[in-house]
């Protein structure tokens, strides 16, 4: 009843957990099924171990927090050396999100990635707000996007999500060059770059002054971008922002995604993915929905 | 060690002054294995300008009623909405989190300051439980920033310093006679400035130490990686990796 597509990768339900928000998935164990989930996507992996941003990093907001860790990761290596075998007897699809400073980065940890054999995708992230070089700087042009996109896909064989920053003029543009480029799905939205000063101490509060906002508070942005993205391309489009429940999950689908990403709600709530996906059980049971398909992109 | 969600029942709120409250809150089981020095994330309810959990360290754990409990400083609106609560509400914890301290040394001195006083009692009473008799020196800058001092006497020899002298000495923990006697082990909780001075006092002497550190958190499982400390191996979930660490593991953290 639940069950989705996104390209070739059969999900059993169309929840999924957004990479950086989930760690490796181990961290959630004690709380759930993990085998349960739709997918789960990775923290954000980089051809070199990565330090991230200093401390403080986080900063809490009306409805949402600012975060900015700068894609503190082991590097590919030991991804695939170690943190893998960890992980490749899950039951569910386990995605790892690919980020970096230039083609040469992202090209040689898709490579890497796409040699083990229980990782079916990759979600390309060229929109991290929070690292200096490369990131957002990839997914805010087109043409650099597309580039970026094409050189992974010569080298990448399996399912290749890119995912989509929403601090663009136009994000339906920058969707429309990833698919020409050979994209099999888009997920968006990453955070919205933003900015917090704690005024007593007269500071910005992220020692990088901005960051990545997500949580509740940009979910109506998110909706509407989903709507504009799935309308505009053909292939799959995975939605997320500030999805809680099931209900903000089932916007999402009426808004035309074939899957959707759990983020900042897991630090809440480690069990709100099972939540969310007993939530849409109940809502087709209760709309004499036989199949989830049936209300993806109604709106 | 297992991590758990779970509603929890307030059985005792205790108010020690405008600053500082404790919640003693009533699990409807056993309770699992908790070591001294883990906390707890608190799910704050009912305030929509609050998203996230609050970590709050664990103050004391009574196995037989089943309970542990919370001494908060009222800081923020997370804090302020906890005040607010009352006996028979429910909070839902994400427990037990982190890294307890190891309960090493014969002789120990156990340093707190303000708040950083939560973890060091059930730390005093699990010692004492071996038979360890620690030395317990609280500071604040006034007496009524010392709250539930009172708890900590069966547990060991306790000494005060405040900053104006309103109980025990006048001056820092570190000014107090106490602070340099023979001691086999250090543990401290408190103010970063204060941890600082007391690790670097024990690494000079070749004293072991942990220090149990308070970083802005999220999700307080070592998922979102936004806590982290600059330990001599990089940064460190104080979430995950802490939030007691080796002061040996923080010397670049201790001598900033």
């Amino acid at each position: 009843m639940l069950q989705t597509k996104i390209h070739n990768l059969v999900l059993k339900n169309p929840v999924m957990t957004a990479s950086g928000t989930f760690g490796y998935g181990e961290e959630f164990a004690d709380f759930i099924d993990l085998n349960r989930l739709g997918a789960i996507i990775v923290k954000g992996t980089t051809g070199e171990r990565r330090q991230g941003n200093p401390y403080p990093r986080m900063a809490e907001t009306p409805a949402g927090m600012l975060n900015a860790v700068g894609l503190q990761n082991v590097g590919v290596e030991t991804f695939c050396n170690e943190v893998y075998h960890r992980i490749k007897h899950l039951d569910t699809n386990v995605i790892v999100n690919v980020s970096g400073s230039s083609i040469e980065e992202y090209c040689k940890t898709a490579a890497m990635i796409d040699a083990l054999d229980n990782i079916p995708a990759i979600e390309l992230n060229i929109s991290c707000p929070n690292v200096k070089k490369g990131g957002m700087g990839f997914g805010t042009d087109p043409a650099m996007a597309a580039q970026v996109v094409s050189e992974v896909r010569k080298i990448y064989h399996k399912t290749l999500i890119v995912k989509l920053t929403p601090n663009v003029t136009s994000v339906v543009e920058i969707a429309k060059a990833v698919e020409a480029a050979g994209a099999d799905s888009v997920s968006l939205i990453n955070t919205l770059l933003g900015m917090a000063i704690d005024v007593e101490r007269q500071r910005p509060c992220l020692s990088t002054i901005t960051g990545g906002l997500s949580g509740p508070a940009v979910k109506p942005i998110a909706v509407r971008m989903v709507w504009q993205v799935a309308h505009a391309v053909k292939i799959p489009v995975i939605g997320l922002g500030g999805i809680g429940s099931a209900a903000d999950a089932l916007e999402f689908l009426m808004a035309g995604a074939r899957a959707v990403q759990v983020g900042t709600a897991n630090f809440i709530d480690p069990t709100v993915t099972m939540k969310i996906i007993d939530g849409l059980g109940d809502y087709c049971n209760r709309h004499g929905i036989k199949d989830i398909n049936e209300i993806i992109g109604i709106i | 060690m297992k991590k758990y969600i779970t509603d929890f029942t307030i059985i005792e709120k205790h108010i020690f002054n405008e600053n500082y409250f404790s919640l003693t809150l009533q699990h409807p089981q056993h309770l699992p294995e908790i070591e001294a020095g883990q906390f707890v994330e608190v799910y704050i309810p009912d305030n929509k300008e609050v998203l996230l959990r609050r970590p709050i360290s664990i103050h004391d754990v009574d196995r037989d009623a089943n309970t542990i409990k919370l001494l908060i400083q009222k800081v923020g609106k997370g804090t302020s909405t906890l005040a607010s609560m009352h006996e028979g509400d429910i909070l839902n914890l994400v427990y037990p989190l982190g890294h307890g301290f190891s309960q090493q040394g014969n002789n120990p001195l156990l340093v707190g300051g303000g708040a950083g006083i939560a973890p060091l009692l059930y730390l005093s009473k699990c010692l004492k439980a071996k038979g360890i008799t620690p030395t317990i020196l609280l500071g604040g800058r006034t007496e009524k920033l010392i709250p539930s001092r009172e708890e900590f006497k069966p547990f060991g020899t306790l000494a005060l310093a405040t900053e104006d002298g309103s109980i025990g000495e006048k001056g820092l923990v570190t000014q107090h006679p106490l602070f340099q006697g023979s001691y086999d082990h250090i543990y401290t909780c408190g103010p970063t400035p204060m941890m600082k001075a007391v690790a670097r006092y024990a690494m000079a002497k070749g004293i072991p130490c942990e220090v149990s550190l308070e970083n802005l958190m999220a999700c307080g499982i070592g998922a979102c990686l936004c806590c982290v400390v600059d330990s001599d191996q990089g940064h460190k979930c104080v979430c995950k990796e802490g939030p007691v660490f080796n002061a040996n593991q923080l010397t670049t953290w201790i001598n900033n």
